[in-house]
């Protein structure tokens, strides 16, 4: 002991960024395109998906067959290091509720495990008129040349469909759907239900001006990353490319402690450790802008503490950590009888969504204030961890080959076979809705815990009320009719008022947004309306914090548009000699 | 790039993959070899790869157990017209990797054994492993069947549950199970869609697929 060192480095940075998914990539990528010189800290290991992807590998290259680990909590060809356990990385829950926290510490962060599903906030997410939703400080009218700037730089595949809350972007052609999904669309349709195309960042074509990235090729595997970067990460699309213009420097396996700040209260630069060799570090900026995910975000400025800034930084509204909202979810199988002894075709395509539901329907009329849209899926996929679980529940529920009824279960010829049958009839919906903005959800610091580098770790309290359950409830209705309409058999447990109808514990779609809020009013907010931060005017915040109330949507297209518009405002700000 | 650059692109990293093209054709077998190596544990963060290392060295079951294991998988997968059986796609091996990869599994997969043992035991004086395939299959039609098996066999049900599941999943994510299978992808292609003739077969060519307009 007593030779630990701090390592202070001398240069002043003009940005430093805490974080390199979607919302710190983008704000690399515009400022060090404008020539600003920035240091990006990621909590992770580097990752090139050019290099590092296990994209085309067989099932059986891996030796547990694409099981999950506890690096990759999606699967052993998954891109995503990560989980909701870390060791060394605890963190607590208060009052018997529940919140599991996803980290994804690696270059791109949570872009690497994202379905690529890229879809606008509408005019009514921002400006909601239910009479319960906040508003946020800005229109969809402000936000939308971000979003057709973002849809130009990453591209993003569609069809016009002239939607009021569900804005249409500038579209590449989007691939087409699968056997089971015609299905599908065709059961929906009888339902009532609108499916539309859907809306993915994949190059389903070239990108017009782009010669760094390919077009996809089918394999259906985005999940794993793409080795010719035709799907949108982080990495491939925003931090590799900012690296290229030799103004932004990435340091890896930086896990950052503390903003540091002068006693004027401006940030000055961020204190970090390295991951691997423990080495305590200072580096400054004139500006700190973080983007290392809600919570971390709100943990670090909690954990920034000072005589200018008593309660953590930029936190005199008490507001750091507040209004956390995960997105509600809750999802059922089913199989397609009239698909057995289907006819075999390469049925990958893209990775991914090819349709989707949007929400459509008046809240005025239901019990709930807000909706959710439905994600589908199916097809004839590379078999691997799990494959045929139900095969053999679902032979005693259909007939054989032979036209009989068997008992469930077996083995041999006859259960071998059954496998061949059933293989790719089964389909999935999963409902993705808001959760609404609550302050007493939250995340707090845990005053007796710290992490392994003794960073003080985070307490959650986070709870769902009839809001969310009753939107749940509903899409277990809507998946229902759908798989009626269908002619198909529910293959999924059935849910109820016991499970709150499937409802996933918060924390658990992965889609946490909302700790450090924007809003005109500064007591009642911790940002302006351009992601500044009311108390420290050189501090910016880029990923999902900001938002005031998630819509059912995805975050990531909002944070990549809110990020950009937020890095063009520093350089604005800079060029008024302001920060 | 193009679809078609992009196919060229993707043989650099994956040689093991056999998408190699001519264009980015390696020198020599050596070149091949290292190729190959580096191609495979790219993907791989140093603790993966140290992990699998020890497991693989690592034995869990014991000869009898592993005898045992590689009936039943070959009683639950076994060889017919189309592919061999679940130990010629090396679903014993698979299991032996699973009880240590997840150790949940150890308890029921040696539990569910010596459960398998003792019964026949009781029956035929011999354990399950040597008892004769008659013995065998009457044994397992006892537990094959979670519907109708007898209250008294309930935990050999769970435990067949289980290795039916490990032999379906090592048997059809193997090579010969994938072929069996008819699995066609993981391979660059351009995806237009579900071949017209099979949409007929179905009636969905009246299905509207969004407004068409990109």
């Amino acid at each position: 002991m007593g030779d630990i060192q701090i390592k202070e480095s001398s240069k002043v940075y003009d940005a430093v960024i805490v974080g390199s998914g979607a919302g710190g990539g983008m704000a690399g990528y515009v400022l060090a395109k404008a020539g600003v010189k920035v240091l990006m800290l990621e909590a992770g290991p580097y990752f090139d998906p050019a290099k590092h992807s296990s994209q085309l590998k067989w099932a059986y290259e891996s030796p547990r067959r694409g099981a999950s680990t506890k690096e990759r909590a999606n699967g052993d060809f998954d891109a995503a290091f990560g989980g909701w356990d870390i060791d060394g990385e605890p963190y607590s829950r208060k009052d018997n509720t529940s919140f599991d926290w996803f980290r994804s510490r690696m270059t791109g962060g949570r872009t690497n495990h994202w379905g690529r599903i890229s879809l606008r906030f509408g005019p009514k997410d921002f400006q909601p008129d239910d009479g319960v939703s906040e508003r946020w400080p800005v229109t969809y009218d402000e936000v939308k040349p971000f979003y057709d700037k973002v849809d130009r730089l990453i591209g993003v595949y569609g069809t016009a469909e002239g939607l009021e809350n569900e804005p249409d972007g500038i579209f590449l052609t989007p691939p087409k759907p699968r056997l089971p999904e015609l299905f599908i669309m065709k059961g929906a349709a009888a339902a009532g239900v609108k499916v539309l195309p859907g809306r993915g960042s994949v190059l389903t074509e070239k990108l017009p001006g782009n010669n760094d990235r390919g077009a996809c090729f089918y394999c259906g595997q985005c999940g794993r990353a793409c080795k010719v970067y035709a799907d949108f990460s982080a990495s491939s699309c925003l931090v590799i490319p900012a690296l290229k213009t030799g103004n932004m420097e990435l340091i890896s396996n930086a896990m950052v402690r503390e903003v540091l700040t002068d006693n004027k209260g401006l940030a000055t630069g961020v204190s970090y450790v390295d991951r691997e060799t423990l080495q305590e570090y200072r580096v400054h900026a004139k500006t700190v802008i973080l983007g290392a995910s809600s919570c971390e975000t709100a943990r670090i400025m909690l954990n920034s503490k000072s005589a200018a800034h008593p309660n953590g930084l930029a936190n005199s509204s008490n507001v750091v950590g507040k209004y956390l909202q995960d997105s509600t979810g809750s999802s059922q199988s089913g199989m397609l009888p009239q698909l057995m002894d289907r006819k075999r075709f390469n049925e990958d395509a893209s990775g991914s969504i090819n349709i989707y539901a949007p929400w459509l329907t008046d809240n005025k009329k239901l019990d709930f204030p807000r909706g959710y849209h439905i994600e589908f899926g199916g097809g004839m996929g590379m078999p691997s961890y799990g494959f045929g679980g139900n095969t053999a529940t679902l032979n005693g529920v259909l007939p054989g080959k032979d036209g009989k009824m068997k008992e469930a279960g077996g083995f041999g010829a006859s259960l071998k076979d059954d496998y061949r049958r059933f293989y790719g009839t089964t389909f999935g919906m999963a409902g993705r809705g808001v959760g609404m903005a609550r302050i007493d959800n939250y995340c707090e610091i845990d005053p007796n815990l710290v992490d392994k580098y003794g960073i003080p770790a985070l307490r959650f309290h986070y709870k769902w009320t009839s809001d969310e359950i009753n939107q749940a409830k509903h899409m277990q209705e809507t998946f229902s009719s759908i798989i009626h309409s269908m002619g198909a058999i529910p293959t999924s447990q059935a849910h109820g008022p016991d499970d709150m109808w499937g409802l996933a514990a918060p924390g658990r779609i992965i889609h946490e947004v909302g700790t450090t809020r924007m809003g005109n009013e500064k007591q009642k907010s911790v940002l302006n309306k351009w992601c500044q931060a009311h108390d420290c005017k050189n501090l910016f915040v880029v990923d999902g914090a900001p938002t005031v109330q998630q819509s059912d949507k995805n975050a990531t297209w909002t944070i990549l548009a809110l990020s950009m518009r937020t890095a063009e405002y520093i350089l604005e700000q800079r060029s008024k000699q302001n920060i | 790039m193009n679809r078609r650059e992009s196919i060229k692109a993707i043989g650099i990293g994956t040689v093991s993959a056999g998408l190699l093209l001519d264009a980015c054709k390696p020198k020599t077998p050596e070149d091949v070899k290292a190729k190959e190596v580096e191609a495979a544990s790219a993907d791989r963060l140093p603790v993966e790869a140290e992990r699998d290392k020890k497991l693989n060295s690592e034995t869990f079951f014991t000869a009898h157990e592993m005898a045992t294991i590689t009936i039943l998988a070959d009683i639950i997968i076994p060889k017919d017209e189309r592919s061999g059986s679940a130990s010629d796609a090396g679903v014993p091996a698979f299991i032996e990797f699973m009880a240590k990869d997840k150790p949940d599994n150890q308890t029921p997969l040696r539990g569910g054994l010596r459960w398998l043992d003792l019964q026949c035991l009781k029956l035929y004086n011999l354990p399950f492993a040597d008892c004769n395939r008659e013995q065998q299959l009457a044994m397992v039609e006892e537990i094959a069947y979670p519907a109708k098996a007898k209250p008294g066999m309930k935990q050999g049900v769970a435990f067949f549950d289980r290795m039916r599941n490990l032999t379906a999943t090592g048997f059809f994510t193997s090579k010969i199970g994938i072929d069996d299978l008819g699995y066609v992808g993981n391979r660059p292609n351009k995806w237009e869609g579900v071949p017209a003739e099979i949409i007929q077969q179905y009636g969905l060519q009246d299905v509207k697929f969004g407004s068409g307009k990109s």
